[in-house]
């Protein structure tokens, strides 16, 4: 099984893969609760407009989201300057870069996800709570949100797993640098355009299908438990 | 407690306008579906804003339009007991019990938790998921909730209505409980004559969006033509009685009314306690001599004081036992045998042989059946 011994640049991209999912996923899910919810709730003008923003990145070519995030989040961009400028936070060929690219590709699957468990709601229970004496945001907290758990759960799942299969927007804004920016689609890239990277191309494919696999049968067993909660209970 | 009403909301082709006042301990809204009750509790709940109008408790305004005022639901201190329970399935039934008092301030703390899961009889539930949970059970947690967050006001919004008649024999005693032996007021949406009379000490009686009536139960009650039809064999005089002694050797006992004695078979109530009953319409007769050899044992002299023709057939008589009224349904051809007439004397013939015997709480009424 020597063949599966990694080189220190492919840990760095398996390391890496998995950094910039986490940090998608649980970036972005504030934000995803909060746009499913005002797209499930809300009734206000331009909402099909923001519907529509939100599920722009699952249409368009990956290539375009990244060329989109270049222009404005990259150093002379109106928003990377600005974040640059007041908050020191820089985007472009950084692997918070990645993560953002990640994030956004992800975002439009976790707000369908957990849109959908907000719709399936039971609002009479959230009206019964408020003639308990609970303020709405201590309704959201103490009913809603548990009720939407499995549909929250499965969004981040979803968006973790498209950042792990990330490749076009990222590549595009954050370029594909060893240690930085390389994640495991661009590694495997790299490996398929240098004559005998075939095995490097091939450890990381499985390790690759691993970490998915992984992430999948985790989010069955969660989603099962808290299912299992609400129906038996 | 003073609980005052005027209040105008639309709601597709519903067009409510209620305006009322009760003081009762449990005032009864009462009319079929679709007449709006539902829709009331709501706005008193705060669920609902109403187009315009005005509600007070005790001098507590909790919606005005024309002040442009309205209190919202988690500040109204106005507790919600609804048809389905609608008990939070991700908490088992002590957190579901505990889950308002969270948000009662410490010194509005009356209802202690002890307490109400023993007046409720749910103790051995605590632990358990409320997907569990039977109708019944659900239901009286469903109360409970309410209850331990301390409302100023309970709201029962056809707490009964899904349950079947078992499980309302069962709930019912504890619903009495909650009326005699806490002093919350309470307002109950109901459209069962049965349980408004059990139940309530005032009812409000609403047809199509206004309300027709309303009072003391037992003036109500008398009245046949509140009643929606298929209610109306269920309506009749309510009276206030007490037990005078128990007739061991017959397994009977005597109550006394001012109308005279009255035996119904044996009921487990001391003597001098105060028991209320209800003899329906339907099972009073009219004869106008002391009728002899006749098995009913209930046979009260009186004197006509009202009639009222409900159609070609029927006829409801109000009856004057000693200042006790009575009120018989009886057919016109009867009526027009008998040549009665306001002022005469008649004696109503009531036959005792069978009621409910879960009615014998104290203050609920006995229903009296001739069957």
């Amino acid at each position: 099984m020597t063949w599966l011994d990694l080189t220190p640049d492919e840990w760095n991209a398996v390391h890496l893969s998995i950094k910039v999912g986490l940090w998608a996923m649980v970036a972005s899910l504030p934000f995803g609760i909060a746009i499913a919810l005002l797209l499930a709730r809300g009734n206000f003008w331009g909402k099909s407009l923001l519907n529509g923003v939100v599920h722009l990145p699952l249409v368009l070519p990956p290539v375009v989201t990244g060329y989109l995030l270049l222009l404005s989040f990259g150093r002379r961009g109106p928003i990377g300057s600005f974040l640059d400028e007041y908050f020191g936070i820089v985007f472009s060929f950084r692997w918070t870069g990645a993560a953002l690219a990640c994030a956004i590709m992800g975002f439009p699957l976790m707000v369908r996800a957990i849109r959908l468990s907000i719709e399936a709601v039971d609002r009479r229970l959230e009206s019964a709570a408020g003639t308990l004496g609970a303020s709405p945001l201590w309704v959201f907290a103490t009913v809603t949100l548990p009720l939407i758990l499995p549909g929250v759960v499965a969004g981040m799942i979803l968006s973790f797993a498209k950042a792990m299969g990330e490749f076009g927007a990222t590549i595009t804004f954050v370029s594909n640098i060893p240690g930085e920016t390389q994640t495991l689609p661009s590694a495997i890239y790299t490996f398929t355009q240098v004559p005998g990277g075939d095995a490097g191309a091939m450890r990381l494919t499985l390790i690759s299908i691993a970490i998915s696999m992984i992430a999948l049968v985790v989010s069955e067993i969660f989603a099962r438990r808290i299912g299992q909660r609400l129906d038996a209970g | 407690m003073m609980l005052s009403i005027d209040v105008r909301h639309r709601l597709g082709a519903l067009n409510l306008e209620a305006r009322f006042q009760s003081a009762g301990r449990l005032t009864a809204l009462f009319g079929p579906s679709g007449s709006g009750k539902t829709s009331l509790i709501n706005i008193v709940a705060g669920l609902i804003r109403p187009d315009s109008g005005r509600i007070d408790i005790d001098g507590r305004t909790l919606v005005d339009t024309a002040q442009h005022s309205f209190v919202p639901a988690h500040k109204r201190r106005v507790g919600f007991v609804f048809q389905d329970a609608r008990l939070f399935p991700h908490l088992n039934v002590r957190s579901n019990l505990l889950y308002g008092r969270w948000f009662t301030p410490q010194a509005e703390r009356y209802a202690e938790f002890d307490r109400v899961v023993e007046m409720l009889g749910i103790g051995h539930l605590l632990a358990r998921r409320p997907a569990l949970l039977s109708g019944g059970e659900k239901q009286r947690v469903a109360i409970g909730r309410a209850l331990l967050a301390s409302p100023k006001l309970l709201l029962m919004d056809e707490p009964l209505a899904s349950l079947d008649d078992a499980r309302k024999s069962e709930i019912m005693p504890y619903l009495e409980r909650l009326r005699d032996e806490t002093r919350i007021p309470i307002v109950y949406v109901s459209h069962s004559i049965a349980e408004v009379a059990r139940l309530a000490t005032d009812i409000v009686v609403m047809a199509e969006g206004k309300v027709v009536a309303s009072g003391p139960t037992i003036g109500i009650m008398q009245r046949l033509d509140l009643l929606p039809p298929e209610e109306v064999g269920e309506g009749g005089a309510v009276l206030d009685m007490t037990v005078l002694h128990h007739d061991e050797s017959f397994g009977m006992t005597v109550l006394g009314t001012a109308a005279g004695e009255m035996r119904v078979p044996r009921i487990a109530r001391p003597e001098g306690a105060a028991v209320r009953v209800r003899i329906r319409a339907r099972d009073v007769m009219i004869a106008t001599e002391r009728p002899k050899g006749l098995s009913a044992l209930n046979i009260l002299p009186g004197r006509i004081a009202e009639i009222s023709k409900v159609d070609g057939t029927q006829v409801d008589l109000k009856l004057d036992c000693h200042g006790d009224l009575l009120v018989s349904r009886i057919t016109r051809q009867s009526f027009e045998a008998l040549h009665l007439a306001v002022g005469r004397e008649v004696f109503a013939v009531i036959k005792t042989v069978a009621f409910d015997s879960a009615n014998l709480s104290p203050g609920a009424p006995l229903v009296l059946t001739s069957d």
